[in-house]
């Protein structure tokens, strides 16, 4: 039995960070990185790094054999993983081990066979005692996600839901209401992966879904610059950035060039959406 | 009477349901309201009716297989001949409703998976004759082992787009499909083509499909004056044993699925997810599905591409759960001995997947009575499957 990690905090760490950022007048920058890829010794040490470089939250990808929501860069960073016999319960001990080092708030991102195969109650107890923030579940929509949710509040997660371009308003009011931490705003029509130009339509949707939630929006997919995550950071309450972080991983030929490359665009992305 | 499945959110029981990204709710939603009212819709009927028929070679005979029969020596055989359908499988009788519901929707463009490429050729078929754009996603492994139907569908005017992710087959081009679906929502039908994936395909693939149980309801009852003891049909997503099953679901009849064994249940490398698998998520329903201890797909394997699938349609896991259907394996040695078999009794060849049926039918016909009956769906023709045979 592992002492449990999340005890002691009366509020879940991605709102105490979102309450502080707000005070502060900041945005979150969200950085996603595929857990194990290329090994999760570089894992552990790319999420101390990406702190210190400036992001605020952290989000590691479960690798899964079927990602259909992910466009190639994360397919392959998904299969590095694999390669390496990365499971679901590495990546819960990763976190918990992370736990000793820093408070940033960690929210893992799995489709969601591999948690359902862990079974939801357990996973869930477990994201709490390893220290665990938040869950993103790409392929749960909240109409199939009633037994999660109940897991997940007894266990104080937060359950980010996804809304998307071809959601509805009012569809997206009631995927708000089921979310907790942050509602994650899909730019485009499409799966992940970095993109030259921003949709033309991010900004009025994010204006449009401010107006109907006073839960923070936080903004991902497609953005891959720090231009781009500054223009989007001024309509959201928080940038997502993964298949752009991922390229360069793939890009790097060992552990030190990774933490480099990686610590360097994040502190690029930091300075571009913190600076006026 | 028992009630309709699947309820309301699309659920057999606990098996169904829509696992998909957010992106493609708007349009399952879509898809679902332009279906239901198509059903009630009689000028949709009666199109589609009439292209079943005029155009897609329908009613299919139910053939009494007096050679077989002599030879197993027990029940009556009866196959369904849905291999004299145009394009030589059932698969057209899908793709003719999806394709027509697709034109309703002012969807332009149609994507769909193929595994044996029988699908893709029903699909390249139905776009070409409604005038409708068409992609094939397939896996660069079918796209070797069945490379005639590839050209066939470039004959038609579709484009293959070859999948070399994962498993490089069927599996593997759903993924590819439903991101491309997630891309181009909007403008663009993908014509699934079995009884899996997210609600309303299931129930959708499965009603389009039950015009051959209809049909055999009604021949059987002209032949023989009563129904069938058995219906049996080879399963890989399920829809030729589903479209059989459907009509029958509340007589006494028994159900029989056949699953592929591929090599051996015991070597792993099989097609048997409801002989052998685990409740899971893929491809957006909850259904037994081939996968390891930390709820990773495994690959599956079977000699008979359309079967070559690690998951299977919800309906089919619901009545495993309730006993409704009895499933058993055939192992690819023992397909292509019935395979060879029935070419040589009948004169017909089967495609690799019914001849799982037809090898499961073999075993089991001499303990049956001679005053029973045998319903066999013949789901398709074996023409794309010589060169596999020969190989």
């Amino acid at each position: 039995m592992v002492p449990d990690q999340n005890k002691s905090k009366s509020m879940n760490r991605i709102d105490s960070k979102f309450g502080e950022l707000n005070r502060k007048g900041r945005k979150a920058l969200i950085t996603f990185i595929t857990a194990g890829d290329p090994d999760l010794d570089t894992t552990f040490e790319l999420v101390l790094e990406m702190e210190r470089k400036g992001a605020d939250v952290v989000e590691l990808g479960v690798p899964f054999s079927d990602p259909l929501a992910d466009g190639t860069t994360i397919q392959r960073a998904s299969q590095r993983a694999l390669n390496n016999k990365v499971r679901l319960r590495d990546i819960l001990k990763l976190v918990y081990k992370l736990r000793r080092k820093t408070e940033i708030p960690i929210v893992l991102m799995s489709y969601l066979n591999p948690i359902y195969k862990y079974g939801l109650e357990e996973f869930a107890t477990t994201c709490r005692k390893t220290g665990v923030d938040g869950v993103i579940i790409p392929d749960l929509v909240p109409e199939e996600a009633e037994e999660w949710l109940t897991v997940a509040r007894l266990n104080k997660l937060s359950t980010i839901f996804l809304a998307a371009p071809t959601s509805p308003l009012e569809r997206i009011k009631k995927i708000a209401s089921k979310s907790t931490g942050f509602l994650y705003y899909v730019s485009l029509t499409g799966v992940t992966g970095a993109r030259d130009k921003l949709n033309s339509n991010i900004i009025e949707a994010l204006k449009a879904i401010k107006r109907i939630t006073n839960k923070p929006v936080a903004c991902g997919f497609g953005i891959s610059n720090p231009q781009q995550a500054r223009k989007v950071s001024r309509y959201s309450d928080g940038v997502i950035v993964g298949s752009a972080i991922i390229d360069l991983i793939e890009k790097s030929t060992s552990r030190k060039a990774i933490l480099k490359n990686v610590g360097n665009f994040v502190a690029s992305l930091h300075q571009k959406m913190v600076g006026d | 009477m028992e009630k309709v499945l699947p309820d309301k959110s699309g659920y057999f029981g606990i098996f169904g349901g829509k696992f998909v990204p957010e992106t493609l709710m708007s349009a399952l939603k879509e898809l679902e309201r332009v279906y239901n009212r198509a059903k009630r819709d009689k000028s949709f009927q009666d199109e589609l009716k009439y292209y079943l028929s005029e155009y897609g070679g329908r009613p299919t005979p139910l053939y009494f297989a007096r050679n077989l029969t002599k030879k197993l020596g027990g029940a009556k055989i009866y196959l369904k001949r849905e291999d004299l359908c145009h394009t030589g499988a059932h698969k057209i009788n899908n793709t003719l409703g999806q394709a027509l519901l697709a034109k309703r929707m002012g969807k332009r463009r149609i994507i769909a998976e193929t595994g044996a490429g029988q699908h893709g050729v029903a699909t390249a078929t139905v776009s070409a004759l409604l005038g409708l754009e068409c992609e094939i996603y397939m896996g660069t492994e079918d796209i070797k082992r069945q490379s005639l139907n590839v050209f066939k569908m470039e004959l038609l005017g579709a484009k293959v787009i070859p999948v070399s992710s994962g498993t490089k087959t069927l599996k593997d081009s759903i993924n590819e499909t439903i991101r491309d679906w997630v891309a181009n929502v909007r403008t663009t039908h993908y014509l699934l083509g079995s009884c899996v994936g997210p609600h309303p395909y299931p129930m959708m693939v499965r009603d389009f499909q039950s015009v051959i149980g209809k049909e055999v309801k009604r021949q059987i009852l002209e032949k023989e004056g009563r129904l069938p003891d058995y219906l049996i049909a080879c399963v890989g997503g399920g829809s030729n044993s589903l479209g059989l099953f459907h009509h029958f679901y509340n007589d006494a009849v028994k159900f029989i699925g056949v699953e592929a064994a591929g090599l051996g249940i015991k070597s792993g490398r099989h097609a048997a997810p409801l002989y052998v698998g685990e409740i899971g998520i893929l491809h957006g329903s909850k259904s037994y599905v081939l996968q390891d201890s930390d709820g990773q797909i495994l690959p599956a394997h079977s000699v008979a591409p359309g079967l070559d699938y690690p998951g299977v349609g919800p309906e089919h896991s619901f009545y495993k759960k309730t006993g409704r259907a009895d499933y058993f394996v055939v192992t690819d040695k023992e397909a292509l001995q019935a395979f060879h078999f029935f070419s040589e009794t009948e004169g017909i060849i089967p495609a690799l997947e019914p001849a799982h049926a037809l090898a499961y039918l073999m075993k089991i016909a001499k303990d049956t009575n001679k005053d029973e009956i045998i319903v066999l769906c013949l789901s398709g023709r074996g023409d794309k499957d010589v060169e596999i045979v020969k190989g």
